[in-house]
């Protein structure tokens, strides 16, 4: 062989090589569709949202059967919801990561739980629904309200809370557990001082999904306390009391594309008369939905970045 | 070819930089063919930097910049008609760790036979050949022929170690790099490599970091000691431990500072 000739590519390397760009380009092009496909979903939603987005959208209550005014209840009762069911499903779904994957030795108690866990995650939220209804609005005596409503989103996601958080848990290297044993240091003091620091970004990652799926789903909350439209007085304060039921955002989203039609005449509020609606209004009725599912995205997304920011922080500051 | 070649390995003015760190500093050297040179000098010093530039693995990883001249049996390695599949075939590397692949004993020594040959090419003989050969050459023949189908983490990390070493003679490399070869070995088993690779020398031109200023004078024909990502002294192995002359060589080698 001659040395200028030497490492140059054979036809058979050849072929291997342009496989090696074709794959890449493949791959990229893939990663741009979903990203554009996103793009897309958002921009579709906005547009057919715009009729409605205005920031008298989020503060105002619904008016005219709905087809008018805003959605200042359903945000809240998502926001309810969410806080409720993080309330619950957080502090208990990481203390049993944190003992299935700390404490329990591996033995037929500790794989049963393990395999519990893993089918409850994998239950569908309506069958969540019925049970929510059963356990809590019936046998619990709750009532459709919205404390039983979050404690079903909170039994529904507390299994990702838990796999996620064995999952980060698993993650930390046991040396750092046997260093800091190996200072007389007990377990608790080595979950507190070493493995949670180190895991605690990996636990919220799981936590924020949490929060995306409680905010987002619907059926657990259709038959344990969400209403489809609870009228408030003009200038009334909304609020919830737990033992009531309330408005959320998915629900809304639901109710107002699939079950509700825009009314085509509304009440004179002077005369009673019944008048048909102006184009302008059709419109924002029409806009509705979207602007709802708009503002669910806000929600999430928001709730989503505040749990990005402080694990960051945890991140970059660690020390707690 | 390799008999009237003095030099396998030629670098020129190499620099190299992670980000703003600038790790390798103009390095300019020679390493002679078919013999072992040992690469030392204190943590951080360039030496895995430099040995990972020979392959150009370097690459891979994000956020390096590279700059000189590399030349490799009379061809620049940076020259656009070369193939990184073509030069990795024949520079390969062995780890600090031992890394076999998790499959068979079997099949991680034709693993490399079976991604660059065609498939006509290899009839069950001829892989079957291919793994007692490199088995054979790197003395494991005689230990692992009943279990080449056994899983690789049955094995020792030495066997592990000369298995990573195995994987890569049928593809007949003409270079190979070691990283800390035997690191991870106890003293037995650092014996055993370190014979090894002697029995190596001569056919392949082997370059090997180490830390382990006994194993530099006992198994390298030449030495390169480096410091702060240049080279300080370049010598036979021999007159480099015995005579340095570089007063930094000398601190090194005698352990004041490491």
């Amino acid at each position: 062989m001659n040395d200028s000739q030497r490492f140059t590519k054979t036809t058979f390397t050849q072929k291997k090589e342009s496989r090696e760009k074709w794959v890449k380009v493949l791959l990229f092009m893939v990663t741009l569709m979903m990203a554009l496909a996103v793009i897309l979903l958002v921009s579709f939603l906005v547009h057919k949202a715009l009729p409605v987005l205005s920031l008298n959208f989020f503060p105002d209550i619904p008016r005219d059967l709905m087809s008018a005014g805003g959605i200042w209840p359903a945000i809240l009762g998502t926001i309810y919801l969410v806080v409720l069911s993080l309330m619950v499903a957080a502090p208990v779904g990481v203390m049993a990561g944190i003992y299935l994957n700390e404490y329990a030795k591996d033995n037929w108690l500790t794989r049963l739980i393990n395999l519990a866990v893993i089918n409850l995650a994998g239950v569908p939220s309506i069958v969540h629904a019925l049970f929510g209804l059963g356990a809590f609005v019936m046998f619990a005596g709750l009532g459709e309200s919205v404390i039983a409503a979050s404690l079903t989103l909170a039994v529904m996601t507390m299994p990702v809370v838990i796999t996620s958080t064995r999952e980060a848990l698993s993650a930390v290297p046991m040396s750092f557990r046997e260093a800091s044993w190996n200072l007389g240091v007990s377990r608790w003091q080595t979950i507190r001082g070493v493995v949670l620091p180190n895991s605690i970004s990996g636990i919220l990652t799981g936590v924020i999904l949490e929060v995306s799926r409680a905010a987002g789903e619907t059926a657990p909350i259709m038959i344990t306390g969400a209403a489809a439209s609870i009228t408030f007085r003009q200038g009334e304060t909304v609020y919830y009391l737990l033992g009531e039921k309330f408005m959320a955002l998915s629900y809304h989203l639901y109710y107002t594309s699939m079950g509700w039609k825009v009314p085509d005449k509304l009440p004179n509020p002077e005369t009673g008369e019944m008048v048909p609606m102006t184009q302008a209004a059709l419109e924002y009725a029409q806009a509705i939905p979207y602007g709802t599912a708009v503002v669910l995205l806000g929600v999430v997304l928001l709730f989503n970045s505040v749990s990005i920011a402080f694990r960051y922080y945890l991140r970059t500051h660690r020390k707690w | 070819m390799s008999a009237q070649r003095e030099h396998a390995i030629v670098t020129e003015d190499l620099s190299l930089w992670y980000g703003d760190f600038q790790a390798l500093d103009g390095v300019s050297t020679r390493i002679r063919d078919g013999v072992i040179t040992g690469l030392i000098g204190p943590s951080g010093c360039g030496k895995t930097t430099f040995l990972r530039c020979l392959n150009r693995v370097n690459e891979r990883y994000g956020n390096v910049r590279t700059e000189g001249m590399i030349d490799i049996l009379g061809k620049n390695i940076y020259d656009d008609d070369v193939s990184l599949i073509e030069l990795r075939k024949s520079v390969g590397m062995v780890f600090q760790r031992p890394n076999p692949l998790p499959i068979s004993v079997y099949e991680n020594v034709v693993f490399g036979l079976r991604i660059h040959k065609r498939r006509s090419e290899l009839s069950k003989s001829v892989l079957d050949q291919a793994v007692e050969e490199a088995l054979g050459e790197v003395r494991l023949w005689a230990d692992l022929k009943d279990r080449l189908h056994d899983k690789e983490t049955d094995l020792q990390l030495e066997q592990q170690q000369k298995l990573c070493i195995a994987r890569l003679l049928p593809l007949k490399p003409d270079v190979i790099l070691m990283d800390e070869p035997c690191s991870a070995l106890d003293v037995e088993a650092t014996t055993a490599v370190e014979e090894l690779m002697r029995s190596l020398a001569g056919q392949y031109t082997i370059v090997i970091v180490t830390h382990n200023m006994a194993q530099a004078r006992r198994i390298s024909d030449d030495c390169i000691f480096m410091l702060l990502g240049n080279i300080v002294e370049q010598d036979r192995t021999e007159d480099l431990f015995l005579n340095p002359k570089n007063e930094k060589t000398a601190d090194y080698i005698e352990g004041r500072y490491g």
